[in-house]
């Protein structure tokens, strides 16, 4: 909300000296935030004054234009030009060239003279063009930034001015008003008016308000004005959609008359545009008091207006121009042709005023917020009407806004108001709050005295009463968001001010610190991270070929996964299944960026959409659900496991002198997941796997020593690097972070650690080129029994020696007794058994 | 060969082989020397070997003779042996320099994201007062994310917050909004009393931009007790900024308007080191948490009252760490996590 100062100053006792950033100071401890700030004189300054068009020359030129080569007299005659400087005239005539063509002599116009700065700092200076010195310039609303306007030069007689020669145009046309605007909330939809910001104002600094509604003096209808029926078939939660509407009639209006430069003024610093003498008064009323109206042309009006909810199929073409279908949620307003009008939202094209308008019927009624948010919502007809409207307006308002509205039209359009006012209206009850005292205490921590809060409350204009045990407030008319015990302890602290809320530390009862998985979470990031890996965090939107290709090992499989209904982007209008595309995004963006060798982790959540996909109960508000209501909600929420996955590209760091580094490949993606294993104790056993974003002889599925699959590791698909513009060989894993977290041991039990010496023994058993290292491993654990403490691979072979299509696998084997000291036969006893084992299940031959 | 008992020509020679070991450059001519002077052919060793033949007395004094004079050569040969090795050691030291500024760096450490480290410090500043760390779905049920939050239907609260919304429409599931669900669930699911922060990622349809991105990451903080005020709120949050901003921190509260807290604040924090100068800068918000609230979670407003705050993580990083574009935060550059490593 934009407040021009010198309509807030009616209203309120703003120091002269104030400006906008001074209001908005005061106002932000009330609550009304601060945004900006609307100051013309910021963008105009030096000589602008009323000039007359003395003479007029039309010249064409070659170019096809025709120019005005004009003496404008900017001293009234007789008087002295008291300016001096470069350009301009001492005789107080000055000559100028101006395009424009709508404007003869004799007419009073706006002369920016030489040394006067425009928006966009244009700086006025004499100039030589077609053939003449112009010494300024006749200005426009668009060269004086006071709008879009372009049609030609300002005549001040159309503006219904007749200033005198010489006369400074900032105070003429409201230009050394400043506006400041200020954020409201919600809640507080009467701010939405100068008389709500006002008040707060007048709250904010302790000084006096003057209600502009004690200014309107409402006349004593002598009967009923125009015929108004409200009949609303199917209210929105049982509130009926229009309980008030007042309806004047007033003749003879001049719709063409010029709106007085003062109020197009504050309706342009409030940023509305001046549009016409009959809309700037309906908006004028608006912005003042905080009641959208709506004019009708009165001739144009078929029988009694009628306010009743849409039927089915019903059309309404809306002042916009665009034919609307109506939703029977959506209030209207009609009359005997049926819709005329979205009530509260938007008009009808059909009953709109025009310049032919002599009869003017004035609409001030009071509607449902609820409908009218939804109609707005559902039409996307942001209006200033609907701003207000479904934030709530004052009920008590309608008469007086119609008053102002008739009272202007006839001061300004010369209109005649009929003296009958139709004023059909079901008074609501008035929201009643009992506040026990000690109850603000309690919720703020200060002890307020009585007198500060009644002072408080009845500050904001509530009816403050004294029962035995507290106050009995009845919240004012315009405050529609006071109904509980707390709203008005939120009125009281502020208005006491905030800043008087002193500070006590809350002491928690004794914690448990983090959880579990929270500190094996911080162990994995904190572990990767210190083994070079970089963190990034992915956006989880993802499109459906990304989840069937990275979320199941199985090319061609459709991947269930929960889907946007309104994403960023529609092809990416799902939720992640796998973390490896926004891994390889990254990856790819970097890469773009000129950073080739990365090791990028995240660690985040994927979407698993159960059998049951949310919940169609919606429980209310302000009450716990019964249990089996919650167990439904709980139960529609999709899975959403931890994460971890990595990408490996380029090198393990850059080249360096003296320094070869190892370009990353497979067995290092494997060997980072096998890392966050360790990290969390938890064993992580690899084998032959397939995937289908993965090398299909590259890839190690992973899974725990219970066999639960938690994920793959290798280098990614030579296509899918390829199509994705990444390094060969680059490598990533994926693992289900949560069941590893899950997997590790409560309690570690400590293991016997023998002090007898060691016996190691080494073994090379040649197998079938097909046979896996990691089986024949496990074999010769099993086969050498108890006395083997360890077993490692250490040397993989084939080529001479080794016949074709079968290789060596060389391991050590070390053997130790937990009792005794092992006996060499003991060990070669042990060693033999286990190749004995080997040989059985993998055909191996010991070389 | 010196005659055993000469003295002045076993001299001679001591003398000559005293000369010779001084002479010696380096160990190689020192063994040299020794060979020569000590060796089984050199003088010395030939004169003792004669001793053998002298008579009794004689051999007395010879034995005494020569002694002395291969025990002043051994001498000498042990001096400028300990010299020697200790100069050609030096000369290797002096060989082995490297130039350290050509160091290759092979192993370095990687990185965590500065919005994940400072997720942590702000949750172990809470857990050092004792409260605990909840966290909860990031697709929750519309009822978690608004109406339990007492977010009306028809508010406008509720569509200020554009949300995103998972198909069907009647699942009632979204993309949570804010980490308030977590808030709700956790005054469902512990015992009171209750002090818990909610960090985690949050998700709004606003288009990415240097000071918006649809994906971000809040805290928010929720206590419920018998007896806790705004003053206890405004001390929570006093402490809360001298730990992360210093012991010189201050804040503000500003009146607002939130659907879940009655009466509501905005939280400014005084930034000495802002750019363009010192100014207060919006923090996020807080209050004291709505009955209604309470209600959806089964408590008892008449007997607890609450408070709560939540604050954006990237905001603040964006105004601690002085991020100018919100874009760093989530393009997954590394130059951006690199640069601040470990730390914040």
């Amino acid at each position: 909300m934009r407040i021009p100062l010198s309509w807030l100053r009616e209203f309120a006792q703003v120091p002269a000296d104030a400006t906008a950033e001074d209001v908005m100071a005061d106002l932000v401890r009330v609550g009304l935030e601060e945004e900006d700030v609307h100051r013309p004189s910021d963008e105009l300054s030096g000589p602008i004054v009323v000039g007359q068009v003395l003479s007029l020359e039309k010249e064409p030129q070659k170019n096809g234009k025709t120019i005005n080569w004009c003496q404008v007299r900017v001293v009234p005659e007789g008087a002295e030009q008291t300016l001096t400087g470069e350009g301009i005239d001492p005789s107080g005539v000055q000559g100028i060239v101006c395009g424009a063509h709508n404007f003869e002599v004799g007419d009073k116009v706006v002369v920016t003279l030489p040394g006067a700065v425009l928006p966009g700092d244009f700086r006025i200076s004499p100039r030589k063009t077609y053939g003449h010195v112009s010494a300024g310039m006749i200005a426009s609303a668009r060269e004086l930034g006071l709008g879009d306007e372009h049609d030609g030069i300002i005549v001040l007689s159309d503006l219904g001015l007749d200033p005198e020669i010489g006369m400074d145009i900032f105070e003429l046309l409201g230009l050394d008003d400043e506006a400041a605007e200020i954020n409201v909330t919600p809640d507080r939809g009467y701010c939405f008016s100068l008389r709500g910001v006002a008040r707060e104002y007048a709250l904010a600094t302790g000084t006096a308000f003057v209600d502009p509604v004690s200014r309107v003096s409402v006349d004593e209808p002598t009967g009923e004005d125009y015929p108004v029926r409200l009949e609303d078939q199917a209210p929105i939660y049982g509130t009926a959609g229009c309980d008030r509407f007042v309806a004047r009639t007033v003749r003879g209006v001049d719709p063409t008359r010029p709106t007085p430069p003062w109020m197009a003024s504050r309706l342009r610093l409030a940023g509305m545009r001046s549009i016409s003498l009959i809309v700037d008064i309906s908006n004028y009323v608006m912005l003042e008091l905080g009641q959208p109206l709506h004019f009708y042309d009165a001739e144009k009006l078929r029988g009694p207006i009628v306010v009743r909810r849409a039927n089915p199929g019903e059309k309404l073409e809306t002042l916009d121009g665009k034919v609307r279908e109506l939703s029977t949620e959506d209030l209207l307003i009609t009359d005997d042709r049926g819709a005329i009008g979205l009530a509260g939202v938007m008009g009808g094209a059909e009953t709109e005023v025009g310049d032919g308008t002599s009869t003017v019927l004035i609409e001030s009624a009071h509607f449902d917020a609820i409908s009218m948010g939804r109609t707005r919502r559902r039409h996307r007809l942001p209006s200033e009407a609907s701003k207000r409207n479904e934030r709530g307006v004052d009920w008590a308002l309608a008469d007086v806004a119609a008053q102002r509205a008739a009272d202007l039209l006839v001061e300004l359009a010369g209109g005649t108001a009929e003296t009958t006012v139709t004023d059909v209206q079901v008074r609501p009850e008035p929201a009643v709050i009992d506040l026990p005292d000690g109850f603000a205490a309690r919720l703020i921590g200060i002890d307020y005295t009585r007198e500060q809060q009644v002072s408080a409350l009845a500050g904001i204009g509530a009816d403050v009463q004294e029962y035995d045990a507290g106050l009995r407030v009845t919240a004012p008319t315009w405050r529609p968001d006071l109904a509980i015990k707390e709203d008005l302890v939120e009125e009281i602290a502020r208005l006491v001010g905030y800043d008087q809320i002193p500070a006590t530390l809350p002491v928690a009862p004794p914690g448990r610190g983090l959880t579990r998985t929270q500190q094996q979470r911080r162990r994995v990031l904190q572990g990767l991270a210190d083994a070079g890996l970089t963190e990034v965090l992915n956006y989880p939107f993802v499109s459906t070929a990304q989840n069937n290709r990275f979320g199941t090992p199985v090319e061609g499989e459709e991947v269930p996964a929960v889907k946007l209904a309104n994403p960023i982007s529609s092809e990416f209008g799902y939720l992640r299944r796998s973390l490896l595309p926004g891994l390889l995004e990254a990856a790819r963006r970097n890469h773009a960026r000129g950073f080739r060798d990365l090791a990028l982790f995240e660690a985040g959540l994927v979407f698993e959409p159960g059998e049951q996909l949310g919940s169609a109960v919606l429980p209310p508000l302000g009450a716990k659900p019964a249990d089996e209501v919650l167990d439904e909600l709980y139960a529609g929420i999709p899975e959403q496991p931890w994460h971890l996955g990595g990408v490996l590209t380029g090198h393990e760091a850059p080249p360096a002198a003296g320094y070869a580094p190892r370009p990353w490949e497979w067995s290092d993606a494997l060997d980072v997941a096998l890392t966050v294993g360790e990290l969390l104790g938890v064993e992580v056993v690899a084998a032959q796997g397939r995937h289908q974003a993965f090398h299909p002889g590259r890839t190690a599925r992973l899974s725990l020593r219970t066999g639960e699959h938690i994920g793959f590791a290798g280098e990614l698909h030579p296509g899918l690097l390829k199509e994705q513009d990444l390094p060969a060989r680059s490598a990533a894993f994926e693992l289900d972070l949560e069941a590893l977290m899950e997997a590790a041991a409560d309690v570690v039990v400590a293991r016997p650690i023998s002090t007898f010496p060691v016996t190691t023994q080494d073994v090379a058993l040649v197998v079938d080129e097909a046979t896996v290292a990691g089986d024949v491993l496990e074999t010769l654990r099993e086969g050498a029994g108890e006395l083997l403490e360890d077993v490692a691979l250490f040397d993989v072979y084939s080529g001479a020696g080794i016949e074709d299509g079968r290789k060596s696998l060389a391991f050590g084997l070390r053997f130790r007794a937990a009792d005794r000291t092992l006996t060499a036969d003991e060990a070669s006893e042990a060693r033999a058994a286990a190749v004995a084992l080997a040989a059985e299940r993998h055909g191996a031959v010991q070389r | 060969m010196p005659h055993p008992t000469d003295e002045a020509a076993v001299g001679a020679v001591v003398d000559a082989a005293l000369a010779a070991i001084a002479a010696a450059g380096n160990l190689a001519e020192l063994k040299q020397a020794r060979l020569a002077h000590t060796g089984d052919k050199s003088p010395l060793a030939l004169s003792n070997r004669q001793i053998g033949q002298l008579d009794k007395t004689e051999k007395a004094v010879a034995g005494k003779l020569v002694g002395a004079a291969r025990g002043r050569v051994n001498k000498a040969l042990a001096e400028r042996t300990a010299v020697l090795e200790e100069e050609e050691a030096a000369r290797i030291l002096v060989e082995e320099t490297v130039d350290v500024t050509a160091a290759p760096r092979r192993r370095r450490a990687g990185a965590r994201h500065p919005l994940s480290i400072l997720q942590d410090r702000v949750s172990d500043i809470f857990v050092g007062m004792g409260w605990e760390i909840a966290e909860g779905p990031e697709v929750d049920s519309e009822w978690f994310n608004f109406d339990a939050l007492n977010f009306k239907p028809d508010h406008p609260a509720r569509e200020m917050q554009d949300t995103f919304f998972i198909e069907p429409a009647d699942a009632h599931l979204v993309l949570r909004t804010h980490t308030s669900p977590v808030q709700v669930r956790s005054m469902l699911e512990r015992d009171l009393p209750l002090y818990v922060l909610c960090p985690g990622r949050t998700f709004r349809t606003d288009e990415l931009d240097a000071t918006h991105t649809p994906v971000f990451h809040q805290f928010e903080g929720l206590a419920v007790d018998q007896g806790l005020t705004m003053a206890d709120l405004r001390g929570t949050l006093e402490h809360f900024a001298r730990q992360m901003f210093g012991a010189e921190a201050r804040i503000r509260l500003r009146p607002a308007y939130f659907p879940f807290t009655e009466p509501s604040a905005e939280l400014d924090i005084w930034h000495p080191g802002a750019k363009g100068g010192p100014r207060w800068i919006e923090w996020g918000g807080c209050g004291m948490v709505n009955p209604n609230v309470l209600r959806a979670a089964g408590i008892d407003p008449e007997e607890y009252t609450g408070f709560a705050f939540g604050m954006g993580v990237e905001r603040t990083l964006m105004f601690r760490n002085d991020v100018d574009d919100m874009r760093d935060m989530i393009e997954g550059d590394v130059r951006f996590s690199q640069h601040f490593g470990m730390e914040i």
